[in-house]
């Protein structure tokens, strides 16, 4: 048990909304979110709100042997939203295996992403459909496949003026975690986004915990610095702080488009919850630690925001909440009622061309199933 | 006529320039690929051709090459990645057999990541450690990849552009100690389909397998046994994963003996499944065992010594005599 509670650092975070909800200005980053008013506000609320209630769903879903198993997100809501809600339709995601909140704002629907977790597909949704990329189970072997898209981006794109890239440039996003920070995967993709000036944002949601091996021991600078060694800007970025990192990310998305390469984003949050519904916390942080979070809540701080300027009743925090509950039931009816797949189905997809051995192999057994057409789950002869 | 006398390297050199000209999707990457041409030269002259957003000398990161291929693909290119050497694979593993194997099927048939990786691969040159390998089984084993290994200058030509044509991850495994092998190049008539084998010396009394940079040593063998009266048949595989087993049962119901030889290690190689395969398909022709001749387990031996590790003409006769002795 580490016996130590793990306060976050304050040391040059971007901040626009304080834990308190208070707005603060800040002369560089006020100019990027000029656009957002009280409806706006609110919306991001609203998909803070509705990734908790999924999350929430998700994990009872688990809990009640209908998932395998859930990746919560508790905590991390302004973190997802916030960036996610930066990004354009045309923009493409690499996602880890917690950016819900993210694929919300991709529009990708929540049942469709219990697939994966209910042991039906290894994807679940398709990624063309909203530039968001399949979740990535190998911790950062999404890194580099993002700056390799973005590689694409750029030759794509070449000879645009600054004009069109303005107007139509794309880029990337590439999420990791401050546990995936450490594998080599994070390195060659930075080093390689960096020699070509490639248009990807590295976002780091820093949740201060690797499963159970705190932050300090993955990296003993904040990993915003570690930019400066690729020759980039890195940035920190208070995570809970669903203004700023809105903020911060617009910025980094229009300097990707721009053609003025790479950054890297640490947003520094919590992970609220355990890893995954198979970890246990309290084996390896103090309540204390938990606890000195709670005050960081980024849904307490943007609702406070919200009441304390009257930019939002009585009425629409109900019917948030309401929905939320509509939106769990119908993901528990759509979950449950997904038809389970056929082994013989996962044949088709090993190759795009005819293959024999998938062939011969698939033959055998639809042969072998058929031997017990005839036979029922006991084994008797019908 | 279309025939040019090339050395197997300046086939791929060839094959390569025709895939870029056709395919302007197409590109190259790799360590040292552009400028250099590569520490083989296979590349050689291309950046000139088609620039450098084309040919891309990379930064130093096997992982990193193959996983901006990946990347690239997805987003519609059709990179060639080159890993320098053999044993430099490695750290592109977890990309490889994690990632590019398992993109299709990952996106439920939607799309993959059609990318091939060149390998320079096997020994025989004198080098040091990591430069002479044949790693492989390694990736045969793993669903979702094809993988080839040419022997000769025209199927390096044709099988190169198959191999960039092919819709899957091919692994395109070079035979370096074969590359100044010199041979007639057809330009106009297309090899056969990588994925087939080929009896490159018909025979009736014994079959060899093989592929890549053993395929002359085969023929070698072949040759000195029909002096001791055999006639041997010999199949150059071509493609390593999948194998065309019908060709190969074919040959082994006409013959009854069937030695396989590769560089690699004997054991979980190429050659084992193989002999398993051809056990069940044609155990009432067989009037021997199947035989491996392959490389020892254990690392990849010094230069000084790895002409006793290499399969070689003695070697693959030892392995006939044993197989007629039976």
């Amino acid at each position: 048990m580490t016996n130590t509670v793990h306060e976050p650092s304050e040391q040059a975070l971007i901040q626009l909304l304080t834990p308190e909800g208070e707005r603060r200005s800040h002369a560089e980053y006020d100019s990027y979110i000029q656009d957002v008013d009280a409806e706006m506000l609110r919306g991001f609320y609203r998909d803070m709100a509705l990734t908790r209630r999924f999350d929430q769903e998700a994990t009872a879903l688990q809990r009640q042997g209908q998932l395998a198993l859930w990746v919560p997100l508790r905590g991390q809501e302004a973190a997802q939203i916030g960036s996610g809600r930066a990004t354009r339709p045309s923009d493409y995601i690499f996602p880890t295996y917690r950016e819900h909140g993210v694929a919300l704002t991709r529009n990708v629907d929540f049942p469709q992403m219990l697939r994966i977790f209910r042991g039906i597909s290894n994807g679940g949704w398709d990624p063309r459909e909203n530039n968001f990329h399949m979740y990535t189970m190998v911790l950062a072997a999404q890194m580099p496949h993002a700056t390799g898209y973005a590689m694409g981006i750029q030759r794509d794109q070449a000879g645009w003026d600054a004009e069109r890239l303005e107007k139509d440039g794309e880029a990337v996003v590439a999420y990791f975690g401050d546990g995936s920070s450490t594998e080599g995967e994070v390195h060659e993709s930075m080093v390689f986004a960096a020699s070509f000036n490639s248009p990807v944002v590295f976002f780091c949601q820093n949740n201060q915990w690797a499963i159970s091996v705190p932050f300090h021991v993955q990296s003993k600078v904040p990993l915003a610095d570690r930019a400066a060694g690729y020759g980039f800007p890195g940035i920190r970025v208070d995570g809970n702080d669903v203004l700023a990192v809105l903020a911060v990310t617009r910025w980094a998305l229009e300097r990707a488009r721009r053609g003025e390469g790479p950054v890297l984003i640490e947003a520094v949050t919590y992970r609220m919850s355990a890893h995954t519904t198979a970890d246990d916390p309290t084996k390896y942080r103090l309540d204390a630690d938990e606890e000195a979070w709670v005050g960081r809540d980024p849904l307490a701080r943007l609702e406070k925001h919200l009441r304390d300027n009257d930019l939002a009743d009585e009425l629409f925090f109900k019917q948030v909440a309401v929905d939320g509950d509509e939106m769990a039931t119908r993901v528990r009816i759509e979950a449950m009622a997904f038809p389970d797949p056929e082994l013989s189905q996962s044949f088709a997809n090993v190759y795009a061309e005819a293959h024999p051995l998938i062939q011969e192999e698939l033959k055998w057994h639809l042969e072998y199933e058929a031997g017990f057409a005839d036979t029922t789950e006991e084994g008797a002869t019908r | 006529m279309s025939t040019t006398t090339m050395t197997l390297a300046k086939a791929i050199t060839a094959g390569l320039d025709k895939v870029l000209a056709s395919n302007p999707k197409s590109l190259l990457i790799g360590e040292d690929i552009g400028r250099l041409g590569g520490v083989y030269r296979v590349t050689d002259g291309l950046i000139d051709s088609y620039g450098a957003d084309r040919v891309i000398d990379s930064p130093l990161g096997e992982a990193g090459i193959i996983g901006t291929s990946i990347g690239m693909a997805i987003r519609g290119y059709a990179p060639i990645a080159e890993i320098q050497f053999d044993g430099f694979v490695f750290p592109a593993f977890n990309q490889i057999t994690t990632q590019l194997a398992k993109m299709r099927a990952r996106s439920e048939g939607r799309f993959g990541a059609p990318v091939v990786i060149r390998i320079p691969y096997g020994g025989g040159i004198g080098s040091i450690e990591h430069h002479s390998e044949s790693p492989e089984a390694l990736f045969a084993h793993t669903a979702g990849l094809r993988i080839m290994a040419p022997s000769n200058a025209h199927d390096a030509y044709w099988m190169i552009q198959q191999a960039a044509a092919c819709q899957d991850p091919v692994i395109f495994f070079e035979p370096k100690r074969r590359y100044w092998l010199k041979g007639e190049v057809d330009t106009e008539n297309p090899a056969a389909d990588a994925f087939k084998a080929q009896i490159i010396r018909p025979g009736e009394d014994a079959t060899i397998v093989t592929y890549g940079p053993l395929v002359p040593v085969a023929l070698a063998a072949a040759e000195a046994a029909r002096e001791d009266g055999r006639s041997v048949e010999v199949i150059d595989l071509r493609s390593v994963s999948p194998i065309d087993f019908d060709t190969i049962t074919e040959s082994v119901e006409k013959t009854g003996r069937l030695i396989v030889t590769h560089e690699a290690p004997t054991f979980g190689g190429i050659g084992g499944e193989i002999a398993a395969r051809i056990s069940e398909r044609a155990f009432l022709s067989l009037e021997a065992p199947v035989i491996r001749v392959g490389g020892f387990h254990m690392p990849y031996p010094v230069a000084k010594v790895e002409e006793q590790y290499l399969p070689d003409i003695d070697k693959v006769l030892e392995a006939l005599d044993r197989s007629f002795a039976y």
